[in-house]
């Protein structure tokens, strides 16, 4: 028996060419399923290229050889025009259906046999009768086969798929036993005997990870059926993070079981992780930016010098509140506070433009005339520009400081004047200075005359002092000589009149004296000799001198000296004169009573003081001041009863002055008087 | 009059001015003095070296050669160098006294001076310098 159904129905074919003389004969076989249709499946006597391809549909109900085919007898395909639809040609042809035992089951396939004998005929129908059947099983283990061949194909098709998803794939019991495992699954969770404790003890510890995902899976139902397993990779156990993703699946023969898929999210998570982490420092960096722009603002507006940051299309993108009263129309600006922002606008534009174009500079300065648009006052303004330059080298944008030059101008200004002026005073100065040296020079001749002159004044003096004191002293001379008897007696009355002479010659010889006094001062000729003296011993020699004054008057005279006065250190010669001189007018103007001459020292302040005091007429205090002039007395009338000068004072006061000293009088009239000579115990040399 | 040893001095009276000359010779003859004069200083030298007196009496202001020059030169002269040279003059200045210092004068006295105190001067220095006298001046 032929296994093979073609094999089965060419024996079938040759037996009856053999036994019922057929010329020509083909079996066709009906293939069912999606594309149920009807080819040939062995041959007698025909070529085989006319079998080739040959095909009839079995949908198409009206074609012969279907119609032959579902029929429950054989039929005879007559020649009539329809040719092409046969593989044995346009001759006529009988058709045999085979059958299948079972009654429902379709037509195993169709005989076509030419020429046919009666006899002929019976053999075949009793052919088609044994072959039905017969074909009808090889044709189905055949499929059968077939069937599963390609369902062995499949499924090696589908596992090489599984295996090429880089994604664990499992499928697993109801129990979590692993029924099904790619590659992936099975690197993760199954081991095999030959490989090392460490990769079975991460698959050991993987395992217990994902039933516990299972499990917790089983019991919280379809609500989540995601979740994360931290596993091991066993090959170099790095840490591997899995999304699990589970589905239930029901079926029939195998249970319920649950397909899960594990997705390795251990980058994702890294890279969630890091994109987390940079999101933090942007969030961080962003509100540190925006702390330091807010400080940056607030420094920019707390500056007062307008700041303008312009963007490299020359829009301003930030200012300060000073910028913003040049560059923005005030609320309650009208068209020419308009028109004053829009010109400010042109000059600041055109001078960053010129920045931008500007490619080696990074800074630069220069001046721009703006107008403030809410006075209209002009500003001249000097406005520094800088780059700011990325890390590509390209200007991002650039800020602007302007600075009003008006107080500086008007600083330069005034500078200018203050020097204009300065060089006029320095002008007139010069000029004085020349009309100075001029002035000056006349004084210095004015001067060696007046030198000329004192010398000349001088010498003057002392011819006259000389020429005075010459006959003056013959006088003297004869008068002191008559007086003392040289020339004889005389009498009484000749002896009066010669004591007049002299006294007048002697009132004469004190004038000249203090006339000459007064002049040796004034022309500076007066010598000062310093040395040291004391008081007491000055005091009796002054007191001795004037003792036939003190005899005359029939006064009370006396001196009081401080204990422990000190030496003194000035000019002798002078302060006897000054003593001499206020003891003799003490004399003169005291008609009785006393007089006292007392000296005094201050430690404290190194002065030594003569005093004279008398019991006098006293001076009225308007005339205080008058006795110390030259040539004057208290009593200045042409009928005055005191002789003098009046040059006395005069000369003392001087003396006083050139002795650093001072001379005072209290005093009133008929209270008596107090000269005071005060001076340094030690005159500093000149 | 006057004491013995003074009695017999001899004065050189020097000054231009006849009529101070007249009192003091007067007065110091009067007083027992024996007075010589001179009215310059070529004259006052000239008697000077002459009568070789006990004391000169200088005036400074003198016509030809004056009373400053003239005491230098006997200063300076071995005859006259001893005898005491009393400088009286009308000149009051402070740099006269000290010229007629400089020139070499033993006294000074300014003018107005009464003829008792010329005298006093005189004998004063007389006794301050009592000295060996040459017999041509002794009488």
């Amino acid at each position: 028996m032929a296994a093979h159904p073609g094999e089965c129905a060419q024996r079938a074919l040759a037996w009856l060419q053999r036994r019922a003389g057929i010329r020509r004969g083909v079996c066709l076989v009906t293939h069912v399923g999606e594309n149920p249709r009807l080819t040939p499946l062995a041959s007698v006597g025909v070529p085989p290229t006319r079998l080739r391809g040959f095909s009839v549909d079995l949908e198409a109900r009206d074609h012969p050889l279907t119609q032959a085919l579902f029929s429950t007898r054989p039929v005879v395909l007559a020649s009539n025009g329809h040719a092409p639809s046969t593989p044995l040609g346009s001759t006529a042809t009988q058709a045999i259906p085979l059958r299948a035992l079972e009654p429902n089951a379709p037509p195993a396939g169709l005989l076509l046999l030419t020429p046919l004998s009666p006899a002929g005929t019976a053999d075949a129908q009793w052919l088609g009768r044994v072959l039905g059947p017969r074909l009808a099983a090889l044709t189905a283990a055949s499929h059968l086969q077939e069937f599963g061949q390609q369902l062995r194909h499949e499924h090696t098709l589908l596992y090489s798929i599984i295996n090429t998803v880089t994604d664990p794939i499992l499928l697993t019991d109801a129990d979590g036993r692993i029924m099904i495992a790619n590659a992936r699954a099975e690197a993760l969770l199954a081991t095999g005997e030959d490989q090392s404790e460490g990769r079975r003890r991460a698959v050991a510890l993987n395992n217990m990870l994902f039933s516990a995902v299972l499990s917790r899976h089983a019991l919280e139902g379809a609500g989540a059926p995601r979740s994360e397993v931290p596993l091991a990779d066993p090959v170099d156990g790095s840490d591997l993070l899995f999304e699990v993703l589970s589905t239930v699946t029901s079926d029939a023969r195998e249970g319920t079981g649950v397909v899960s898929v594990l997705r390795n999210v251990t980058d994702l998570q890294r890279a969630t992780v890091e994109i987390e982490e940079n999101y933090r420092r942007l969030r961080q960096t962003e509100s540190e930016a925006r702390a330091e722009k807010d400080r940056l603002e607030l420094v920019i507006d707390s500056v007062a010098d307008p700041i303008i940051v312009t963007d490299p299309g020359g829009n301003i993108v930030m200012m300060n509140v000073p910028a913003e009263r040049l560059f923005t129309v005030p609320e309650a600006g009208g068209e020419e506070a308009q028109r004053l922002v829009q010109a400010n606008d042109a000059h600041f534009s055109s001078f960053v433009s010129n920045v931008f174009f500007e490619a080696d500079a990074r800074r630069r300065s220069g001046s721009i005339s703006l107008i403030d648009p809410r006075t209209g006052i002009a500003l001249p303004m000097e406005a520094i520009s800088g780059k700011i330059v990325s890390e590509h080298a390209e200007v991002t944008a650039v800020v602007t400081i302007l600075h009003d030059r008006t107080e500086e101008l008007e600083r330069a200004h005034l500078y200018e004047e203050l020097k204009k002026a300065s060089a006029e005073l320095e002008r007139k100065v010069r000029e004085a200075t020349s009309e100075l040296v001029h002035q000056n020079e006349l004084l210095r001749r004015s001067h060696i005359e007046l030198e000329q002159a004192s010398t000349l004044k001088s010498q003057f003096l002392a011819n006259m002092s000389h020429e005075f004191r010459t006959p003056l002293n013959a006088i003297l001379g004869y008068t002191s000589m008559l007086l003392k008897g040289v020339s004889g007696e005389m009498t009484a009355q000749q002896n009066r009149n010669l004591e007049r002479i002299d006294s007048n010659s002697q009132h004469l010889l004190s004038i000249i004296n203090d006339i000459l006094d007064i002049s040796r001062i004034e022309a500076g000729k007066m010598p000062l000799t310093v040395a040291e003296f004391t008081i007491p011993e000055l005091l009796r020699e002054v007191l001795a001198e004037v003792e036939p004054l003190i005899a005359r008057s029939r006064l009370t005279v006396s001196a009081e000296l401080a204990e422990e006065l000190p030496t003194v250190g000035s000019d002798r010669q002078k302060v006897k004169q000054i003593v001499i001189n206020l003891l003799t007018n003490a004399l003169k103007f005291t008609p009785q009573g006393w007089v006292k001459v007392a000296a005094t020292w201050d430690a404290g302040s190194e002065q030594v003081a003569i005093a004279v005091t008398d019991s006098g007429i006293g001076i009225a205090k308007k005339d205080q001041d008058v006795i110390f002039e030259d040539f004057r007395q208290a009593d200045n009338s042409p009928t005055r009863r005191y002789t003098g000068a009046g040059l006395g004072l005069a000369i003392c006061r001087r003396l006083a002055t050139m002795l650093d000293g001072e001379l005072v009088v209290h005093s009133a009239l008929g209270a008596g008087s107090t000269f005071t000579l005060t001076m340094p115990r030690t005159r500093k040399g000149e | 009059m006057g004491e013995p040893g003074h009695e017999s001095a001899l004065v050189l009276l020097v000054d231009d001015y006849p009529d101070n000359r007249d009192i003091y010779v007067q007065f110091l003859t009067y007083s027992g003095l024996r007075v010589e004069e001179a009215e310059n200083g070529y004259e006052a030298l000239d008697k000077a070296f002459a009568l070789r007196p006990d004391v000169i009496i200088m005036d400074l202001s003198l016509p030809g050669l004056d009373g400053w020059e003239a005491t230098r030169q006997l200063k300076r002269d071995p005859r006259t160098r001893h005898i005491p040279v009393v400088v009286l003059t009308g000149h009051a200045l402070a740099g006269h006294s000290q010229g007629a210092m400089d020139a070499g004068c033993d006294a000074f006295i300014t003018k107005p001076c009464l003829p008792e105190r010329l005298l006093e001067e005189i004998r004063t220095i007389l006794t301050a310098a009592p000295r060996p006298r040459s017999g041509d001046l002794t009488s």
